[in-house]
């Protein structure tokens, strides 16, 4: 059977990178006891796909891996059996049961069904954004002063700036490939801005959990967000697209920002949480968190 | 949550962060202010390869055992975290506590290889520890050295305060003890080395002047502290059934060297190979009880969770019970998906059988060692293998479907000619028209034999530390003469063919039989700029010629120059168990070509029985067995 976990990834294993998320999760199963699916051949390897694989240095509130297992106990026993055999960094949060699919369905991948993902963007202790326009350049030690200058903090200075931002109906960037070099206007791919954490959280409560619901026999441990909070306050929360069709990371709209603002860009001036990763149901066009779905 | 070292900003800046952050699976977490001793184990070389190494994980789990020690981990930062810890003015930091080791109480360091010893400095001045043990005060950590390099710790004598020689179960516990009420009765460090130095296995080198003839050779050690023993004998665990063995090994996040459950079969070898340092300092053999290695299996494998599980030792073939121990791993976890790995297997029908159960045999490869290329040089070094044994070896593999043979030789063995290295690539041809000897519908595919040379260095406590060592002249000359050799061979487009460089050997025999003079040169090597000498990329011959030349030391004092037979050598202050008559026994008789029985063939008296145990006491039923596998062979032996 295939079955979905939930886990956080926080504090020193945001050093981790993918591939080896993906072989520390391989031992930590077999030493949580679970025997799990192994491909055929010579080379048999463990069933094992991630939804969105996380980059180095980022921190996340929800990260997805379906596994095929041979067998399996109660959700509530799953997840705690899992946990006992984690390291600080890695949480286990949530458990379900994914359902097979009918005989002429194809077999889907989480990873192929990620349409968007929300994230906390913060400033780091230690980097300067007092005043936009002189740039963002580590400090020797302690914090950017809330100071007030033009009657404004750093942290209303940071909201205004970002929403003028935001409003532009075109937010053109240059993006990168190995090959080449295009232009692409990535505000369509920013779906959702806000900069309080209550906001975010009733615009959730009120949007996409209210348009789904808890798959059955699915658990889910209450836990705090693991995110990185910092004394300056400086921080906004984003929904991108994310996935095959579409992928906007957080840094590069953090990149746009501060090119907006003539701010040297600084990419280690920013943390960036995930909160969740959602797809979208194709029927009614609704986003549905990962944990919420039943494939 | 744990605090870390470094900032975000450098460990997302540096290759690989995941060598500095710790915190991995079976990680043993202590209030550092709860422990009374805080000793940081070190390896000085890069993570991934430190953290694959058995022996600190066996100390790992003795001291952490000890509720009043935190025993932590550190490694070599890599090139560029150490260029950064400069700019920064970052001390070293242990991985657990992410403390600066300045502060522990101990700094141990293990020696597994000459070409680590910059590394060692760099590793204490990162630490922001004195380099020299003289310059070091009563608060700066004790800095204690041990593994296979202790066996001849004068090159790097200067730079510890003491080396444990020998097996670390024996004594650890005892140098804590003592520590520890020498730091409760407020004693000084000097006086804590005077204690240490009264326990058997322990060299303090600063307790010793070395005089020197004119010819540049030792003429003795002079004690300047009366309670310093004469010789210095190494520590020998007798008991490795209920040693402590560690169930709960480190699981790094990044892939180790070795990404496996290591299970210890045995300490020592029964073979007596004269080339081999390995093969003599672990001397008496000692098996581990199979019941008791069944048990560590399965417990290991379940905390670490770990595909794969690979038996050690020196010569996996001589361990009585494997047989019985290898087919119980397969049962037993074969469909569990771990993977069962046997390096230093002899190939026979068993061992065949073992690697058609447990591996692709379509993507593995055979591995012969006969270090030499003619019978008559395998006799010099007493190998023991013929060449009969290795083509029907071959023969039988070929057959079972294998096709790639790995080979490894030495070129520059005390006696060699050029008929012995000739015979390298013409063994290497003979194991290729084996394979065709197997009708063209059941071959498959082309056979593929790589044949590796490293060169000869000699070891200290090995039959040949008398020897001359080739010259980096001689020795690229040899590797051209067997190229043009390899050449001339039939199969010669199967065939390929490595070599080691001969600089790096050059070297590695110098620090390898050297004394106390060249901890200048290394100091000076590491000052100007030498690291992590080991890997081809970073090693700069230039910078240590230099760092010879203007200490006016010769390289070709220490490797260009037959040994008489009564020189005085600087490793003679230990007391390795075998003795040095023994030794010599043996290098006359390498030089007549005369094969030396092995342990379980024949007693020579190599001077291991003192240690009361292990092979030298086995059964005598079980050494009339193996005596009788020689079927008729006289065993005798002469001195």
């Amino acid at each position: 059977m295939k079955v979905r976990l939930k886990f956080q990834k926080y504090g020193a294993m945001k050093f981790i990178g993918h591939l080896d998320v993906m072989r520390y999760f391989q031992k930590a199963f077999r030493r949580a006891g679970y025997d799990s699916e192994y491909t055929k051949g010579f080379n048999p390897h463990q069933i094992m796909s991630f939804a969105a694989p996380l980059g180095v240095g980022l921190t996340s509130d929800a990260e997805y891996v379906d596994i095929g297992l041979i067998s399996c106990e109660e959700p509530e026993i799953m997840i705690r059996k899992i946990n006992e055999v984690m390291t600080e960094g890695f949480y286990v949060t949530g458990f379900h049961i994914l359902s097979e699919p009918a005989e002429n369905e194809k077999k889907i991948t989480a990873m192929s069904l990620v349409s968007s993902a929300d994230y906390l963007v913060s400033l780091k202790d230690g980097y300067l954004l007092d005043n936009l326009s002189d740039g963002m350049e580590p400090l020797d030690d302690g914090y950017p002063s809330g100071s007030e200058s033009d009657g404004m903090t750093s942290i209303e200075k940071f909201r205004e700036a970002f929403r003028s931002f935001y409003a532009k109906n075109d937010i053109t960037i240059l993006k990168r490939t190995k090959k080449s070099e295009m232009s692409v206007n990535i505000k369509p791919m920013i779906t959702l801005v806000s900069f309080d954490e209550i906001e975010y959280k009733e615009n959730l409560r009120d949007g996409v959990l209210y348009l789904s619901k808890p798959v059955d026999g699915s658990y889910n441990l209450e836990t705090e967000s693991k995110a990185d909070v910092y004394e300056n306050a400086i921080k906004v929360y984003m929904r991108l697209d994310t996935g095959s069709a579409a992928n906007l990371k957080p840094e590069l709209v953090m990149e746009a920002f501060c090119n907006e603002m003539s701010i040297p860009y600084n990419p280690y001036a920013w943390q960036v949480h995930r909160l969740e990763i959602y797809t979208r149901d194709e029927t009614s066009g609704n986003l549905i968190s990962l944990d919420r779905l039943e494939r | 949550m744990r605090k870390l070292a470094l900032s975000d900003e450098i460990l997302l800046s540096v290759e690989k962060p995941a060598r500095y952050i710790g915190g991995e699976v079976n990680m043993r977490v202590k209030d550092p202010k709860n422990v009374d001793i805080r000793f940081c184990m070190c390896f000085p070389d890069i993570y991934e390869i430190g953290m694959s190494h058995l022996g600190i994980q066996i100390l790992y789990d003795i001291l952490n055992r000890r509720e009043d020690t935190y025993c932590e981990r550190v490694y070599s930062p890599w090139v560029d975290l150490d260029k950064l810890m400069r700019e920064k003015k970052i001390p070293l930091f242990a991985l657990e506590s992410q403390d600066p080791i300045k502060n522990f109480d101990f700094l141990g360091i293990t020696l597994q290889y000459e070409m680590c010893y910059t590394n060692i400095l760099q590793v204490l001045e990162l630490s922001h520890i004195p380099i020299y043990a003289k310059d070091r005060g009563e608060n700066d950590p004790i800095v204690i050295g041990g593994g296979p390099c202790s066996y001849n710790p004068e090159p790097i004598a200067d730079f510890f305060d003491f080396f444990y020689i020998g097996e670390g179960e024996t004594a650890y516990n005892e140098l804590l003890d003592i520590y520890k009420a020498c730091k409760n009765a407020g004693k000084s460090r000097r006086e804590y080395l005077e204690r240490v130095a009264q326990m058997e296995g322990m060299y303090v080198p600063a307790f010793y002047d070395v005089d020197y003839n004119e010819d540049g050779t030792v003429k003795g050690f002079d004690k300047n502290y009366d309670g310093a023993p004469d010789r210095v004998m190494k520590q020998v665990e007798m008991n490795l059934s209920e040693a402590y063995y560690p169930t709960k090994p480190l699981v790094p996040f990044i892939k180790a060297t070795q990404d496996r459950v290591v299970l210890e079969i045995q300490r020592g070898c029964i073979r007596g190979c004269r080339f081999c340092q390995a093969g003599m300092i672990y001397r008496p053999t000692r098996e581990r009880d199979p019941e008791y290695l069944k048990k560590c299996a399965y417990e290991m494998l379940k905390s670490t969770g770990h595909e794969e599980i690979s038996l050690s030792s020196l010569s996996s073939s001589d361990y009585s019970q494997l047989q019985e121990l290898v087919y119980f791993l397969i049962d037993e976890f074969g469909s569990k998906g771990v993977n069962i790995s046997l390096p230093s297997l002899r190939i026979d029908a068993f061992s065949l059988d073992v690697m058609g159960k447990v591996q692709d045999i379509r993507k593995s490869s055979l591995t012969f060692a006969p270090e030499a290329g003619s019978q008559r040089l395998r006799d010099v070094i007493n190998k023991g293998l013929t060449e009969e044994a290795i083509l029907s070896g071959a023969a039988q593999a070929f057959e079972s479907g294998w096709n790639r043979v790995k080979l490894y030789f030495m070129m520059g063995l005390p006696t060699e000619t050029e008929e012995d290295i000739e015979g390298i690539a013409i063994l290497s041809d003979k194991i290729a028209r084996e394979y065709y000897e197997i009708p063209k519908d059941q071959r498959q595919g082309k056979v593929s034999i790589v044949s590796s040379t490293s060169f000869f260095v000699p070891k200290p406590f090995t039959p040949f530390q008398w020897s001359r060592m080739d010259t980096p002249e001689e020795y690229l000359d040899k590797q051209r003469y067997l190229r043009s050799k390899i050449n001339e061979q039939l199969n010669k487009k199967s065939i390929k063919f490595n070599w080691h460089e001969a600089e790096l050997s050059e070297l590695e025999g110098v620090l390898a039989r050297g004394d106390r003079r060249l901890s200048k040169v290394i100091y000076d090597a590491y000052m100007a700029g030498c690291l992590y000498d080991s890997w081809s990329e970073h090693f700069d011959y230039d910078k240590w010629l230099k760092a010879f030349e203007e200490n006016g030391i010769s390289i070709a004092f220490y490797n260009s120059r037959e040994r008489s037979e009564d020189e005085v050598f600087p490793w003679d202050i230990i007391d390795a168990g075998v003795s040095k008559s023994f030794l010599l026994r043996e290098y006359r008789r390498a030089k007549n070509a005369t094969e030396t029985p092995n342990c379980r063939e024949l007693c020579v008296g190599c001077g291991a029985k003192k240690f009361a145990g292990g092979v030298c006491f086995e059964d005598k039923n079980l050494l009339a067995k193996a005596s009788g596998e020689l079927k008729g062979q006289e065993v005798s032996y002469e001195g």
